[in-house]
């Protein structure tokens, strides 16, 4: 028998549900850094007691925890629990919140503000944390401002892949609302080398090399609301997302916009379809059918909740074009949350369970692709991120 | 001993009391006195003074025998009063947000 446990970043704090494969008694454990913003909170597909939280705060700035036992005890790397936490020299330890640019492998130069005037590139936040696919102790860091970094240690040192800030088109980017985050780590199951990110706002990106050489992968992305619509670059790619068995094709929600790639991003296509609105943040794939999609779509540009009160998943089982809603179980009146880019998931169990959190702090789960919904958390603190690890 | 006092939430990450003592640094300045507090606590390690920017946070003050002492220089040396373990050091984070 499975047992699936769903991975919850909140604005104040992390939590942890756990059920058995039939998804419908759910214990919470939590909150874990009470009172902290949980940007994002994930697990290692290699090793799945090994996960890995940011923990962040304007006031005291960004902190990584990691546990290695699902989530029991938890240590910032480079401190483990029961160790001295200074060398002999009475020097500490823990490296592992230091997120500096690599300023001799690209020179920290300037980034478009809001209005449009340079500003120079400063460290703000972790957004994003992407385990290896085959080594538990590597992961992939994307920050704000905009730059990725990674880990060979298990989060304890990180370096800057400074090829994607420094590949030439960084002085055009600029920060969305949220400010200027790389959110989305894609790493391609059938080549270690490839590698795709998204930035707000200035777009998505891909490596072929491992890290050291990017390229721009926005063609087909059109814009109205910058000076050039059909830019390389400066596009609000809100969230891509990949079947891991056709890593070629992709799904993105835009700030406004659903599209798709067939060729891994070098060109995209419009699928919005019927969508009552083509605005939202997150994007998913079933697990086992990679033409079954999934979307919450959300009005704007500020209002940022769902059409008409309704909270609706909408779901396309051709790729996109046509969609249904998914309203059973979800709230078809008065509902005002919004769906966060990193707040959608889905496991791998036979029946796909489709798993998404809100800003009003409910966890909602489908354990049968979307047909069927259950709120399993529902008085949370504002939900960041949602994952989920299927476990044996 | 110097007295310190920290805001909740870096009671909470660094696992400590509100009020924590510590010897007297040398040399008996604010910076000082928060590497000492670093070198005892990693997990507050660039949680006050930003690592990357050798700087204040900007949401946290300093206050000392009542009075704000967070745009003195962090060279500046500590207040007799802090250094003889009569008043508190205190770290404040700015009341702001939700």
């Amino acid at each position: 028998m499975g047992k699936v446990r769903v991975l919850a970043g909140t604005r104040k704090g992390a939590f942890i549900l756990t059920s058995d494969d039939k998804r419908k008694d759910w214990k919470i454990d939590g909150p874990f850094f009470g009172g902290w913003e949980i940007y994002h909170f994930t697990g290692s597909p290699v090793n799945p007691d090994r996960l890995y939280v940011s923990q962040t705060s304007s006031w005291f700035g960004q902190i990584i925890q990691r546990s290695d036992d699902g989530g029991k005890t938890w240590q910032q790397p480079g401190t483990p629990a029961g160790e001295p936490t200074t060398t002999p020299e009475g020097f500490p330890k823990a490296e592992s919140n230091k997120f500096v640019y690599d300023t001799e492998a690209a020179p920290l130069t300037t980034h478009l503000w809001y209005d449009g005037t340079p500003h120079p590139w400063e460290f703000k936040r972790v957004w994003h944390l992407e385990p290896c696919l085959t080594d538990a102790n590597t992961v992939y860091a994307g920050v704000e401002d905009a730059a990725l970094f990674k880990s060979t240690d298990g989060g304890q040192n990180w370096k800057e892949l400074a090829g994607l800030r420094g590949h030439g088109s960084g002085q055009f980017w600029a920060p969305g609302a949220g400010g200027m985050g790389l959110h989305t780590i894609i790493l391609d199951p059938s080549d270690p080398d490839r590698i795709y990110i998204a930035i707000s706002s200035a777009g998505a990106f891909r490596t072929d090399d491992g890290g050291d050489t990017w390229k721009p992968i926005n063609k087909g992305l059109h814009s109205k609301y910058i000076p050039n619509p059909t830019a390389e670059v400066g596009h609000c790619v809100h969230r891509i997302a990949m079947n891991p068995t056709k890593p070629g094709i992709l799904y993105m929600q835009k700030h406004w916009d659903v599209l798709r790639s067939d060729d891994a991003g070098d060109n995209w296509y419009k699928i919005s379809g019927n969508l009552p609105s083509d605005f939202g943040f997150p994007i998913a794939v079933h697990a086992h059918e990679p033409n079954t999609i999934y979307v919450v779509p959300i009005k704007s540009d500020s209002e940022h909740y769902p059409p008409e009160g309704k909270l609706r998943v909408y779901r396309s089982k051709a790729g996109g074009n046509e969609w249904e809603a998914l309203t059973k179980g979800l709230p078809q009146e008065n509902c005002y949350v919004n769906v966060l880019r990193d707040s959608m998931a889905v496991d791998t169990l036979p029946s796909c369970g489709i798993y998404f959190g809100t800003t009003g702090g409910q966890i909602y789960c489908s354990p049968d692709g979307g047909d069927n919904w259950s709120a399993i958390a529902r008085d949370l603190p504002p939900v960041l991120s949602v994952e989920v690890q299927t476990l044996k | 001993m110097i007295r310190v006092q920290l805001p909740y939430h870096l009671q909470n990450l660094g696992g400590v009391a509100p009020e924590i003592e510590m010897p007297v640094p040398t040399p008996p300045t604010v910076r000082g006195l928060l590497a000492a507090l670093e070198a005892r606590y990693p997990a507050l390690r660039s949680a006050i003074v930003d690592v990357h920017t050798g700087k204040r946070r900007p949401l946290i003050r300093f206050f000392a025998c009542q009075e704000d002492i967070s745009h003195h220089s962090l060279d500046h040396p500590l207040p007799a009063a802090v250094v003889e373990g009569r008043e508190p050091f205190m770290v404040i984070g700015a009341i702001s947000g939700g």
